[in-house]
């Protein structure tokens, strides 16, 4: 990777894979769904051939997406605990949005919108798993009865709606604050970017003389960050 | 199976757009199914397969009459053999023909999320268009009885067509054809209600069977399969035939009021973004902010092990 001298890593490779195969796993599970759900965005089926491909490969992307950000989320819980800050942070949620984040809480590797954004999937991905296994004609009709698999399909709606509006959140957020599509393409934001949006994180790569995406430990202090990876 | 009436569509599925109704002569046809007069002999099975050309793979016996197990996508119509005892222990021989009973108002079609794979004709007969069919499986969601089947190696759902086929023509269905008592009827779905008034009217007054009734329920809007009970006030004595079938409110909601609300949200979201993006705009990094996180490098960076402080 070339990384230009100064800035630091804010994901590293894998982190960058996995995502992009998990993005691009929604992006089809999102078309093959919503393909489903309203006759309107039927033709979003044509993506996948026809609309036999679509029902038929939704399932099986499903369980690759389920897999990839299960991976995601092992490599991302540590840093997305909720504290009291965050609160502080949904208060001040008006200065955010008018981008005028001096004087809101000061934010660690990932803001409480980012956090949202993370426990609302690993809440909704599970459900959407295995309601959609309930639903999974081909393999699993016979092992639920018939009213099962209609509440399990009406939860799957539900839910996916929910994730929808979620990634939405989240792929606006993207676009919006500049510099995170960058770092989460070549993996690096410049030293004003981490201070502006999160200078704790700044603050503890700097002090601890890492690159990032994580503190290097320090052995005087209490509360030590784990081992980067 | 296939598309024989282009035009006479009263119901298709997943479509939001008013099916063409220009053509607009066509009795409501039913088929009138009278239990009291069926032998059992399930001539009616044999000439579905004949007629259709379906050859289950032969099964196993289990131990009783019916024959196979159940519907499939090969098996679109299966005599249910129940042994009923009544209330003087008196055993009755119930024994009923099972298959699509070909709604009025189908929970398959209601259900089905692809354009045009279930169609309603005007004759009231529902009909699976294969080559529509996505094999998604949700007609045995919508289904109040527990008729569609998906075959696992085309990946399409398959029930009775009526003999839709047979019908465009002025034919009637080959199970009618077959019936040697004269069972099996169809007709218009008026002579084939009043026929069978005449009949209860028949099991009441001669037979003694005083809870006759016709079997056509009002939860689906009436059905084009329609059945002459001796026992009416009790059909799921009848191998389970439902008492009073409705679409379930489950597949309602699902396939109601959340598929419009939904979108609107979704739409919502991304114009409130856009809305965002021209009133807030893009947040992007100010050079105060550069000179701050160099000040900080510096000042973190010059000294060794600067001691904890903040700037």
């Amino acid at each position: 990777m070339t990384r230009p001298r100064g800035t630091f890593i804010r994901a590293d490779l894998a982190t960058r894979i996995n995502h992009w195969i998990t993005a691009l796993c929604f992006v089809l599970l999102t078309l093959s769904g919503l393909s489903m759900f309203h006759p309107l965005l039927y033709w979003m089926s044509a993506f996948f051939g026809s609309g036999q491909w679509a029902a038929q490969i939704h399932p099986w992307i499903g369980i690759v997406l389920f897999v990839s950000y299960a991976g995601l989320v092992i490599q991302l819980w540590r840093d997305n605990p909720w504290a009291k800050d965050d609160l502080r942070w949904m208060m001040s949620i008006r200065q955010v949005l008018a981008n005028e984040e001096e004087g809101v809480p000061e934010v660690g590797r990932f803001n409480a919108g980012q956090k949202f954004v993370l426990w609302a999937m690993v809440i909704l991905i599970p459900i959407l798993l295995l309601t959609g296994l309930i639903a999974w004609q081909h393999y699993f009709s016979s092992w639920t009865s018939i009213p099962t698999q209609r509440l399990a399909l009406l939860i799957h709606s539900l839910c996916a709606i929910a994730v929808i509006l979620v990634w939405i959140t989240h792929v606006y957020a993207a676009i919006w604050i500049r510099g995170s599509m960058r770092s989460m393409t070549q993996g690096y934001v410049t030293p004003g970017w981490a201070w502006r949006h999160h200078r704790k994180w700044f603050r503890s790569l700097v002090t601890t003389g890492s690159p990032g995406p994580r503190p290097n430990p320090v052995e005087t202090r209490d509360e030590q960050p784990r081992a980067g990876e | 199976m296939t598309n024989y009436q282009s035009q006479n569509y009263i119901r298709i599925s997943a479509t939001t757009l008013t099916p063409p109704a220009a053509r607009n002569d066509e009795a409501s046809m039913a088929k009138l199914i009278d239990v009291s007069r069926c032998i059992g002999c399930k001539a009616c099975q044999a000439a579905c397969m004949e007629w259709n050309n379906l050859r289950q793979p032969v099964g196993s016996f289990e131990g009783t009459l019916k024959n196979p197990m159940d519907l499939d996508p090969e098996v679109w119509t299966l005599m249910r053999f129940a042994e009923y005892e009544d209330d003087k222990g008196d055993l009755e021989w119930l024994i009923r023909k099972d298959g699509c009973m070909h709604c009025e108002d189908p929970g398959c079609l209601k259900a089905c999320p692809a354009p045009g794979a279930i169609v309603q004709y005007e004759n009231g007969i529902v009909d699976f268009i294969s080559q529509n069919c996505i094999g998604c499986g949700y007609c045995l969601k919508g289904c109040p009885f527990n008729i569609p089947r998906i075959s696992t190696a085309d990946y399409k759902s398959y029930k009775c067509t009526l003999c839709s086929d047979r019908v465009a023509v002025n034919l009637e269905p080959a199970c009618v054809k077959a019936c040697p008592t004269g069972a099996i009827l169809f007709g218009t779905k008026k002579n084939m209600t009043d026929w069978a008034a005449e009949r209860v009217e028949e099991l009441k007054t001669e037979r003694g069977y005083e809870h006759a009734g016709l079997y056509d329920p009002p939860g689906v809007g009436g059905t084009h399969v329609m059945y002459v009970l001796q026992h009416a006030d009790k059909p799921e004595i009848y191998s389970d035939l439902p008492k009073n079938p409705t679409i379930s409110p489950t597949v309602d909601f699902w396939k109601g009021l959340i598929k419009p609300v939904s979108l609107v949200g979704i739409a919502a979201a991304a114009i409130a973004g856009f809305m965002h993006w021209m009133i807030a705009g893009p947040n992007e990094v100010q050079p105060e902010d550069d000179e701050a996180a160099e000040r900080f490098i510096e000042g973190k960076t010059a000294p060794k092990s600067p001691p904890e402080h903040t700037i």
